[in-house]
């Protein structure tokens, strides 16, 4: 019982560090209508930084909010210099541009801080275990992951649903033509997305840091289980995002339990069902 | 009065809270041409791409030949002979003005397993494409690029490709939208020409064409059938009249 | 004789002659990429024929590769013939599968569904003990040509692996050429041009295009299957994303939907990267690089570029 409380509550935190990846990611594939391959980068660049600014500031915390910063900051300049000139342009070329993004940061990655797997301590604050029942203990860290991902949902739902640049994201991701129709400033409300979505998925993978350490390809392992995401829970629907991450961490981590050689394929097989069911996904557009 | 050969009962579609087409009912015959009229927004285009499958109904009964076909994709409408043609000139844009043609008429014995034949030299259908573009009188631009053809030529060819799949009804969205003076008239010809072999069903904006050509005029606003009869009933329909062509000043 | 034949007579007789000057390595490297240029033609059925941007094709490669480890006894050598016909079958039947599922979607979504689908076909080689696991599996004698008797070559020689390479890669490229002249390859060009007419003509448009996958993934098969019995090995990684994303980018590179435009891509792509990790551990800093300024600066890839170039030096009489 105790033992399936924790793989509960892991899957939860999975989940919910999914969804902080792949919400960026349909919101930009919805909205501007672009694939990017290198949504996956954002979040190895995040946990880099979260390890390497933690090493410099010796703080968690400093680094977190210094990557943030510098997340967004890079989040602008690559729409302004990059993908703003894809929104025109036909899929393959955008698979062409993002592809060679993820070649050149991960070459960077290797360049500053090298090949080698680094772990990120835990917070010293968080650092403890809580007792589940009589005999399993549940480290704190996990359970604040998922915490900080709730309220991020819950910011992310009133900025949508509450604010007028949220007004735009949803008529973008259910009509893109409206956007432009609306007489707003195109270019400005894309530009923010696309820096709302680099941010939040360096956040998920400065998160992630401690918990799952830093590693080469760690981006491109997310964006294919985002991927995923975006698929099962349909382009462009935020709420479909949440809804398939949840899944997802629930089938990843209790595949992993029940059988571990075929854990990997599980989340594709769950994939190929909704594809014959319902193959714009579950949730069409936000 | 003969049976129709394409049929149509009940037949709704809607999007959200708008009903395009609602509880509409239309038959065509051969060897009549039956004309759609309707301001912008009235559904004439959604019950053409209804009754070609590109949409499928809300609810309602679509019958060709006695078969129900409400639920059958559009491909296989087209091979029971239902063609049609684009409001918007939708042509192959690249290819030659005869591949285009060819390429309609390859859909009639379409040989996907003769890999070693040669398309552009396969007898049958160059010779059913052949036929569409005379037809449609497009025969003498047969090697230029269906891209640089102008607007009226590009109708045209619309027109000769639908032809070379030798369709018994023919659905056809304003064929003569920004045709000039003299494409226009040949373009009626045609139709005239057309309508005595054929069931076709034609959306229209030019009064004057759909008054000369037309058997049957059915009158549609907001999504249902206003009126349905002879050119001489709508013209003398008050409904019609006030509903419709008091706005164009007639 | 055509004008525009004389190019690509002229590369072949280049690399037809090209094992005379001995050197055993670029030998080994060029079949490698000849290997990898019948990939590419394949892949440009679908992305540069059919329209379907697949980045998945590397599990077709990949099966077709594994079924020849898989069917190679420890110490004994499997038959060419049956196990290239195998490999071809297991390959064009997981296409099959994979297509029906995948043609369901399009546009952003088939790119995303055929990557997802072929990393499940990574998982289950890496994960599982089916093919040894994240190792792999080797190929230890390399298979038998033998046909009633009669040897037609032997896949221990190197030059011979090259010159069996090349007659694959020109009869690939021939029956694609004939292929896309039939009415099938005339529908699939129709459907990339515009599916929708394609469909109010008649055709029904994705049984076309579960065909072209299909084929698609049968000659991607062929090219696993050297593949493996010219390295006599295989891992997870030939049916890794960065071995479709490659392809990929070989086939766009290149000149995606021209005769040419895979092979030169596989040429190209190669020599690239052999040029840059020449003088620097950080090549693909470079390659990505250069990725990028050429979606920017230069729509169309390689190929196009190359047209230009041709229609600058001849006045234009002929293009491609």
């Amino acid at each position: 019982m105790e033992f399936a409380l924790i793989q509960l509550l892991n899957a939860l935190q999975y989940g919910l560090l999914l969804f902080l990846v792949a919400s960026g990611l349909t919101l930009i594939f919805g909205i501007m209508g672009i694939i990017n391959l290198a949504h996956g980068s954002f979040y190895m660049i995040g946990a880099y930084m979260a390890f390497t600014l933690s090493s410099l500031t010796g703080s968690l915390a400093v680094a977190m909010v210094l990557g943030v910063v510098l997340s967004v900051v890079l989040g602008l300049f690559l729409e302004w210099a990059l993908f703003a000139h894809l929104y025109r342009r036909d899929h393959l070329e955008q698979v062409l541009l993002t592809y060679g993004l993820i070649l050149i940061f991960e070459e960077l990655r290797s360049l500053i801080v090298g090949n080698d797997v680094h772990g990120v301590t835990v917070p010293p604050m968080f650092g403890g275990s809580i007792a589940l029942g009589d005999t399993m203990t549940y480290p704190v860290y996990r359970l604040v992951i998922s915490a900080v991902c709730v309220v991020i949902a819950l910011g992310m739902y009133l900025l949508i649903q509450k604010t007028r640049l949220g007004m735009m994201i949803r008529a973008g991701a259910s009509n893109r033509e409206m956007v432009g129709v609306l007489g707003v400033n195109v270019n400005l409300v894309f530009r923010l997305v696309f820096a709302l979505g680099v941010a939040l998925a360096a956040f998920a993978g400065m998160l992630a840091a401690p918990v799952s350490s830093v590693y080469p390809g760690m981006g491109q392992q997310v964006l294919i289980i985002c991927f995923v995401v975006v698929v099962i829970g349909g382009i462009g629907s935020v709420w479909g995002a949440l809804a398939a991450s949840l899944l997802i961490g629930l089938v990843d981590t209790f595949g992993k339990v029940l059988v571990p050689e075929y854990a990997g394929v599980a989340v594709y097989v769950l994939m190929a069902a909704i594809l014959l069911w319902r193959p714009e996904g579950l949730f069409r557009r936000a | 009065m003969a049976e129709p050969v394409l049929g149509a009962a009940g037949l709704t579609r809607r999007f959200g809270g708008l009903t395009a087409c609602d509880d509409v009912a239309i038959a065509l015959r051969r060897g009549e041409l039956h004309a759609l009229l309707g301001p912008n927004g009235a559904g004439k285009s959604t019950l053409i791409n209804l009754l070609s499958g590109d949409l499928r109904p809300s609810s309602g009964s679509i019958r060709f030949k006695g078969t129900e076909i409400a639920a059958m994709a559009p491909d296989r409408r087209s091979r029971l002979g239902i063609g049609r043609s684009y409001q918007k000139t939708n042509i192959f844009p690249a290819f030659t003005v005869f591949e285009n043609a060819r390429l309609a008429a390859q859909s009639r014995r379409p040989r996907p397993l003769a890999l070693a034949l040669d398309a552009a030299r396969d007898p049958d259908s160059r010779r059913r494409a052949q036929r569409g573009l005379e037809l449609a009188g497009l025969d003498e631009h047969v090697e230029r690029q269906a891209g640089a053809l102008s607007h009226g030529e590009q109708r045209q060819l619309e027109i000769a490709m639908v032809l070379a799949t030798e369709p018994e009804v023919l659905l056809l969205d304003e064929p003569l939208a920004g045709m000039g003076a003299e494409e226009s008239v040949r373009m009626v010809a045609l139709l005239k020409r057309l309508s005595s072999e054929h069931a076709i069903l034609l959306v229209e904006h030019d009064m004057d064409a759909v008054f000369a050509l037309a058997d049957v005029i059915t009158v549609m606003v907001n999504g249902q059938v206003l009126e349905s009869g002879p050119p001489a009933q709508i013209r003398a329909s008050v409904d019609v009249q006030r509903a419709y062509l008091g706005q164009d000043g007639d | 004789m055509p004008r525009r034949l004389i190019a690509p007579l002229a590369a072949l007789a280049l690399v037809a002659l090209f094992p005379m000057s001995g050197a055993t390595f670029y030998v080994e490297l060029t079949t490698k990429i000849m290997i990898m240029a019948i990939f590419a033609l394949s892949l440009d059925l679908l992305v540069g024929w059919t329209g379907l941007v697949s980045f998945g094709h590397a599990a077709f490669f990949g099966v077709g590769a594994y079924a020849l480890a898989l069917l190679s006894p420890r110490a004994e050598a499997a038959g060419l013939w049956s196990s290239l016909g195998i490999a071809i079958l297991a390959a064009a039947a997981c296409a099959l599968v994979v297509g029906i599922f995948v043609l369901r979607t399009r546009g952003i979504y088939f790119i995303m569904v055929t990557l997802a689908f072929a990393q499940m076909f990574y998982f289950v080689f890496h994960d599982t003990d089916v093919g040894g696991g994240s190792d792999g599996r080797y190929v230890n004698v390399k298979p038998d040509a033998t046909l009633f008797g009669f040897t037609p070559f032997d896949l221990d020689k190197p030059y011979q692996v090259y010159y069996l390479v090349l007659a694959v890669l020109v009869l690939v490229f021939a029956f694609l050429q004939m292929v896309l002249r039939s009415p099938f390859g005339r529908a699939l060009q129709g459907i990339r041009a515009n599916e929708q007419r394609m469909r109010a003509l008649g055709f029904p448009v994705t049984a076309y295009k579960l065909a072209a996958f299909t084929l698609a993934g049968a000659l991607a098969g062929l090219a696993g299957y050297l593949l493996a019995a010219q390295s006599g090995f295989v891992n997870p990684e030939i049916l890794s994303w960065h071995q479709s994303g490659n392809v990929l980018l070989m086939v766009i590179l290149g000149g995606a939907g021209t005769p040419f435009g895979p092979i030169v891509g596989a040429f190209a792509l190669t020599m690239l990267h052999e040029f840059f990790s020449s003088i620097t551990r950080h090549w693909q800093l470079f390659l990505g690089g250069a990725i990028v300024l050429i979606v920017l600066f230069m729509p169309g890839g390689l190929g196009h570029l190359a047209r230009r170039i041709r229609r600058n030096l001849f006045g234009g009489a002929r293009d491609g």
